[in-house]
C-alpha cells in the first residue's frame, strides 16, 4: 500500500506547479467569499436614503443608486454566479460523458445517432439561442438559466471525450479486459473512465468558466436570472443606474474584477491540467532553457580559460 | 542455408567495397560525452571513442536506452536539448584532405556539412516523406537547396539516376509516398541521403520496421552501393546477427559506454565482454541443433 | 483438457475508399488444431493475417465464415457460453506497454480475472495474485503487486501479462508476438517462462511470431502464413530444415544467420575452431 500512496503523492506533486497554486488560490478565496460572506453582510436588497456614495466605514464598498450595500450585493452575487457555474458544469459534464463516452465505446448505430445529435447541438449558435429562450420564458429562475447554459455548452466536450474513448477502446488493455470477461459497464467505469479523468476535469473547468461568463452576459443584457443576485445582474443594474457616467467605480469594478479573477484562476488550473495530460507542453521549454544555460556556463568557462591563456 | 546463391551475393558485396582504401580514416571520435540535462542529468554517452575508415561498415549494437542513437545524433550535432555534448571531439577527414572539427560547426556550414558530407537515414524514415509532394519534387528540393547552380533538367536526370541506383524504377519518379511500399520508400530515403555523394552514412535502424525479406534486399542494396560509391557506414541496430553479417567492425554499447569494439569475426568467435556474450546468446540459431530449448537455470533475467 | 479446432476460418474486411468498397481477405480458409501440451507456431510477416487469427480465437473479432470448436462444441459468442469460453481460452498481447492499464496497479490486473472466473474469493484474492506473480518469477511478489505498470520494465510487464492470462486457469493460450517489443536480452527469458508454464500446465499454446528461429526451437509444429493463406504446415524441424513452399524458403534465406554464413565458416576453418554456440556458452557461465 505504501507504494500506491507514494505513487499518488508523486502525481499530486506533479500537479503542484506555481501556475496551479496561484490559480487554485484565487478560486479558493473567491469560493470561500461566496460561501461565508453572505452570512455576515447586511441585507443586499435593503434600500437606504444614502444612495450612490463611495466607500465609507459603514459601507465598505459604497452603495448603489438606491442605497443598497455593494459589499452585501457582491457577497450574494458571488454565491449566485458560482452556483450557476457549478450547476452548468456538472450538467455539461454529465451530458458530454453520456453522449461522448457511451457512443464512443459502444459504437455502431448508437454512436452514429449520438454523434449526429452532438454535432447538431454543437452548431446551434449559443448566445442567440439563449436570448430566444431567455426572452420567451418569463420565470427565469437560476435552474432554468443553468439548464439553458448547459444545453448549449456540452457538445464540444462530448466530441473530445468521444475521440479519446475511441482511441482508448482499441488499446490492448481494454481488449485484455474483454478477454478477461469484464462486462461493458465495468470496462467503461474502471478501465476507460480513469484514463479520461484529466480530459474530463479540464472540460469541467472550461464549462465552469464559460457558464459564469455566459450567465454574466445574459444578465448584462437583461435576460439573466431573475430573483437571484449574480455578478452579471450587478453589472446590469450598475449600467442601468449609469454608474459609469457618474464615475461610481465602486459599483461596477468589484463584480467585473471578480469575473476576471475567477476566470483567470480557472484558466491557470486548466493550464496545469493540460500540463499533466501532455507533459511535453510543461517541460519542453524548461529543458531547452536548462540545456542552453549549461551551454553558456560552459562557454563562459572556456572563454575564461582562454583569457587566462592570453594573459 | 537453402539458397547459397543469395547469401554469397551478400558475402561478395560485403567483401568488396572500399577495402582497397581501408586504412585511411574518415571520422575520428574522441572521448565524446553526451548528457541529458534533466532534473537528474543522465550521462547518455560516456567517453565514446572510435575511428572509422573510408568505406568501412561499423555496426553499433545495443538495446533500447543504451545511448546508441544519442551517440549517432551527437556525431552530426543533430541532438536536441536537453541533450548536450559536454566534452570530446568529432573530426571528419574530408576526401579532399582537410579536417573538419564537426562540433565547432554552426549555422550554414553545419547544414551544408550534414547532408553533403555525412548523411543520415532514420528509423522509420520511410514515413518521413512528405505525403503531398511527389518523389520528384522532394529529390529535386535537395539539389535546389544544396546545389543551386543545377538547372531543372540536370536535377531531373540526377534524381532518376539516384532512383536507379537504389533499385527503384526511375519511371516512378512522379509517384507519391502512399503509392510506394515500405521497402520502396526506404529506398527513396536512401536515394535522398545519397544525393550529395556523402562520405559517411549514419543509418539508425533503417530496416527495423520492414519485413525480413525486404530487409535483406535493402541490406544488399546498401552493401552494393557502399562498394560502388565507397562511403563509410555507421549502422545502428539491436539485431546483432544482422550486424555480424554486414559489418566490418562492431561496437557494442551498454548504458552509454562502448563495452567492446572489434572486428565482426573477433566479436563472434571471441567475445570478451560478458554483455556481448549475453547479446550473442540471445539469438538462438535457426539451423543449429534444435534440442532442448527450455534449459534449466537459464532464467537469468531481471525481476529478482 | 481441451482441444481447439479451427476449421476453414475466413475473415474478410470491407474497406471503404471514398465511395468505392473493396475487400481485404485477411485470413483465407485456415485449418489447424491446438492440442494440450503442444505448441503451434504461426509464422508470417506483418499483414499476413496472423494477428487476425489471434483476435478471432480470442473472440475480439467474429469470423466471416468457418468455425472454431472447443472440445467438439462450437464456441459461445455471448453471455454464459462466452464466459465459459473465456475460462478456457486466454491471450497474451504483443505490446506490454499497452496491454496494462496505466491507471491501475499490477494487483488489479490479476485480481479481476481471478474474481471474474471464480478462482478466488474476496478474502484470498490477494494471496492468489501473489502466487501468480511468483509463478511468473516476479519475486518477491509483495514488492510488485502494488506497483503501477510504468514502474516495471518491459520484460517484467510481459510477465504480468502472462500471469493475467493464466489467472482463469485456461487450457488454451494464444501468445501474439509476446517478445517482439522486448529488449533482445530479455526475450529468451520470457519465452522460456512461457515454455515452462506450457509444459507444467499442459497448455495448448499458439505462438504467433515473425521470428523463425524461436518458432523452431519453441514449438512442435509451424504454420507459415503469407497474405492470409497458410502456405506451409508441418513439424518444426521439417519446415525449417526442409522447407517446401517458395515463401518459406525466401524467409529462411533472408533471416540473418551468422552460423551458416560463409564468412564465419571460413573464419572457423582459418582459426581451426568449431562454430561457437553462444547460447550454451551463456548457460555455462550463469
Amino acid at each position: 500500500m505504501a507504494q500506491t500512496s507514494s505513487g499518488r503523492l508523486a502525481g499530486l506533486r506533479r500537479l503542484l506547479t506555481p501556475t496551479f497554486v496561484i490559480g487554485a488560490g484565487l478560486v479558493i478565496v473567491i469560493t470561500l467569499f461566496g460561501l461565508i460572506a453572505p452570512f455576515f453582510v447586511a441585507d443586499p436588497l435593503a434600500v437606504d436614503n444614502a444612495g450612490m456614495h463611495g466607500p465609507t466605514a459603514q459601507n465598505v464598498l459604497g452603495t448603489t443608486q438606491t442605497g443598497q450595500d455593494v459589499l452585501a450585493q457582491l457577497a450574494w452575487a458571488t454565491r449566485g454566479s458560482l452556483m450557476v457555474g457549478v450547476i452548468v458544469a456538472v450538467l455539461a459534464l454529465f451530458l458530454s460523458a453520456f453522449f461522448g463516452i457511451l457512443g464512443g465505446y459502444l459504437g455502431g448505430w448508437l454512436d452514429e445517432v449520438f454523434s449526429l445529435f452532438t454535432n447538431v447541438v454543437l452548431i446551434l449558435p449559443g448566445l442567440p439561442l439563449m436570448i430566444v429562450i431567455g426572452s420567451y420564458v418569463q420565470q427565469r429562475g437560476l435552474l432554468l438559466i443553468s439548464i439553458i447554459l448547459a444545453i448549449t455548452s456540452w457538445a464540444a466536450a462530448a466530441r473530445v471525450l468521444r475521440s479519446q474513448t475511441l482511441s482508448i477502446r482499441n488499446r490492448d488493455y481494454v481488449q485484455a479486459a474483454r478477454i478477461a470477461g469484464e462486462k461493458a459497464h465495468r470496462i467503461i467505469a474502471v478501465e476507460i473512465l480513469p484514463n479520461l479523468l484529466p480530459v474530463m476535469s479540464s472540460g469541467f473547468v472550461f464549462a465552469l468558466i464559460t457558464a459564469i461568463l455566459g450567465e454574466a452576459g445574459l444578465s448584462f443584457i437583461g435576460i439573466g436570472v431573475v430573483g437571484t443576485q449574480t455578478w452579471g445582474s450587478m453589472l446590469f443594474y450598475a449600467q442601468n443606474g449609469q454608474a459609469l457616467t457618474l464615475g461610481a467605480w465602486w459599483w461596477f469594478v468589484p463584480p467585473g474584477l471578480m469575473i476576471a479573477l475567477l476566470g483567470c484562476g480557472l484558466s491557470l488550473i486548466n493550464f496545469s491540467i493540460d500540463g499533466i495530460i501532455n507533459p511535453r507542453l510543461r517541460t519542453a521549454p524548461k529543458q531547452v532553457k536548462k540545456a542552453e544555460k549549461a551551454e553558456q556556463v560552459d562557454k563562459a568557462d572556456d572563454s575564461a580559460e582562454q583569457e587566462e591563456v592570453m594573459a | 542455408m537453402s539458397d547459397p546463391a543469395l547469401s554469397t551475393t551478400l558475402e561478395e558485396d560485403r567483401r568488396g567495397g572500399g577495402s582497397s582504401e581501408l586504412g585511411e580514416p574518415v571520422l575520428t571520435v574522441e572521448n565524446l560525452n553526451v548528457v541529458y540535462e534533466v532534473e537528474s542529468p543522465v550521462h547518455a554517452v560516456q567517453d565514446a571513442a572510435f575511428s572509422l575508415r573510408r568505406g568501412e561498415i561499423l555496426g553499433l549494437a545495443g538495446e533500447s536506452g543504451c545511448g546508441k542513437t544519442t551517440l549517432a545524433y551527437g556525431l552530426n550535432q543533430l541532438h536536441r536539448p536537453p541533450a548536450r555534448i559536454t566534452s570530446g571531439s568529432v573530426t571528419f577527414h574530408d576526401r579532399d584532405g582537410g579536417d573538419v572539427d564537426v562540433l565547432a560547426l554552426e549555422g550554414e556550414s553545419l547544414r551544408a556539412f550534414r547532408w553533403s558530407k555525412v548523411a543520415m537515414v532514420f528509423q522509420g524514415a520511410m514515413n518521413s516523406l512528405n505525403p503531398v509532394l511527389s518523389i520528384r519534387t522532394q529529390l529535386g528540393d535537395v539539389f535546389t537547396t544544396h546545389r543551386p547552380h543545377m538547372d531543372a533538367a540536370e536535377r531531373l536526370s540526377r534524381s532518376k539516376e539516384l532512383l536507379d541506383l537504389v533499385g527503384v524504377d526511375p519511371s516512378r519518379i512522379n509517384a507519391y509516398a502512399h503509392e510506394l511500399s515500405g521497402g520502396m520508400r526506404q529506398r527513396v530515403m536512401i536515394a535522398m541521403a545519397l544525393a550529395l555523394d556523402p562520405q559517411l552514412m549514419i543509418m539508425d535502424e533503417p530496416t527495423t520496421a520492414l519485413d525480413v525479406v525486404v530487409q535483406r534486399e535493402i541490406l544488399q542494396e546498401i552493401l552494393r552501393l557502399r562498394q560502388e560509391l565507397g562511403f563509410a557506414v555507421i549502422f545502428i541496430t539491436h539485431d546483432l546477427p544482422m550486424l555480424l553479417e554486414i559489418s566490418d567492425r562492431i561496437a557494442v554499447m551498454r548504458k552509454g559506454r562502448i563495452v567492446e569494439i572489434d572486428t565482426a569475426e573477433n566479436l563472434y568467435f571471441e567475445p570478451r565482454d560478458p554483455y556481448t556474450r549475453k547479446l550473442l546468446g540471445s539469438f538462438p540459431s535457426l539451423t543449429g541443433e534444435a534440442g532442448d530449448f527450455v534449459r534449466a537455470g537459464f532464467d537469468t533475467e531481471e525481476g529478482r | 483438457m481441451s482441444t481447439l479446432v479451427v476449421k476453414d476460418l475466413t475473415k474478410t474486411y470491407l474497406l471503404r475508399d471514398g465511395l468505392r468498397f473493396s475487400r481485404l481477405e485477411a485470413v483465407k480458409s485456415v485449418d489447424f488444431e491446438l492440442t494440450p501440451g503442444r505448441t503451434v507456431a504461426l509464422v508470417g510477416q506483418s499483414g499476413s493475417g496472423k494477428s487476425t487469427i489471434a483476435k478471432l480465437i480470442a473472440q475480439l473479432e467474429t469470423p466471416t465464415s468457418g468455425t472454431i470448436t472447443l472440445n467438439g462444441k462450437p464456441v459461445g459468442r455471448r453471455g454464459r457460453a462466452l464466459a465459459a469460453y473465456r475460462d478456457e481460452v486466454q491471450m497474451v498481447f504483443q505490446d506490454p506497454f499497452a496491454s496494462l492499464n496505466p491507471f491501475h496497479s499490477i494487483g488489479h490486473h490479476l485480481e479481476r480475472p481471478l474474481l471474474l472466473h471464480g478462482k478466488a474469493t474476496k478474502a484470498d484474492v490477494r494471496e492468489k495474485a501473489l502466487a501468480l506473480l511468483e509463478r511468473v518469477n516476479l519475486s518477491p511478489a509483495e514488492s510488485f503487486i502494488d506497483r503501477k505498470p510504468h514502474e516495471l520494465s518491459g520484460g517484467q510487464r510481459q510477465r504480468v501479462a502472462i500471469a493475467r492470462a493464466l489467472a482463469p486457469e485456461p487450457s488454451v493460450l494464444v501468445a501474439d508476438e509476446p517478445v517482439s517489443m522486448l529488449d533482445v536480452s530479455v526475450r529468451l527469458g520470457v519465452l522460456n517462462l512461457l515454455a515452462t508454464l506450457q509444459r507444467e500446465e499442459n497448455l495448448a499454446l499458439l505462438y504467433i511470431t515473425h521470428d523463425l528461429a524461436t518458432a523452431r526451437h519453441f514449438s512442435d509444429e509451424i504454420l507459415v502464413m503469407y497474405r492470409g493463406d497458410v502456405v506451409e504446415q508441418g513439424p518444426s524441424d521439417d519446415v525449417i530444415l526442409n522447407p517446401q513452399a517458395e515463401f518459406t524458403k525466401q524467409l529462411l534465406v533472408a533471416a540473418p544467420e551468422p552460423g551458416t554464413n560463409p564468412r564465419f565458416l571460413a573464419e572457423a576453418t582459418r582459426r581451426g575452431v568449431p562454430m561457437p554456440d553462444h547460447l550454451a556458452a551463456l548457460e555455462e557461465t550463469t
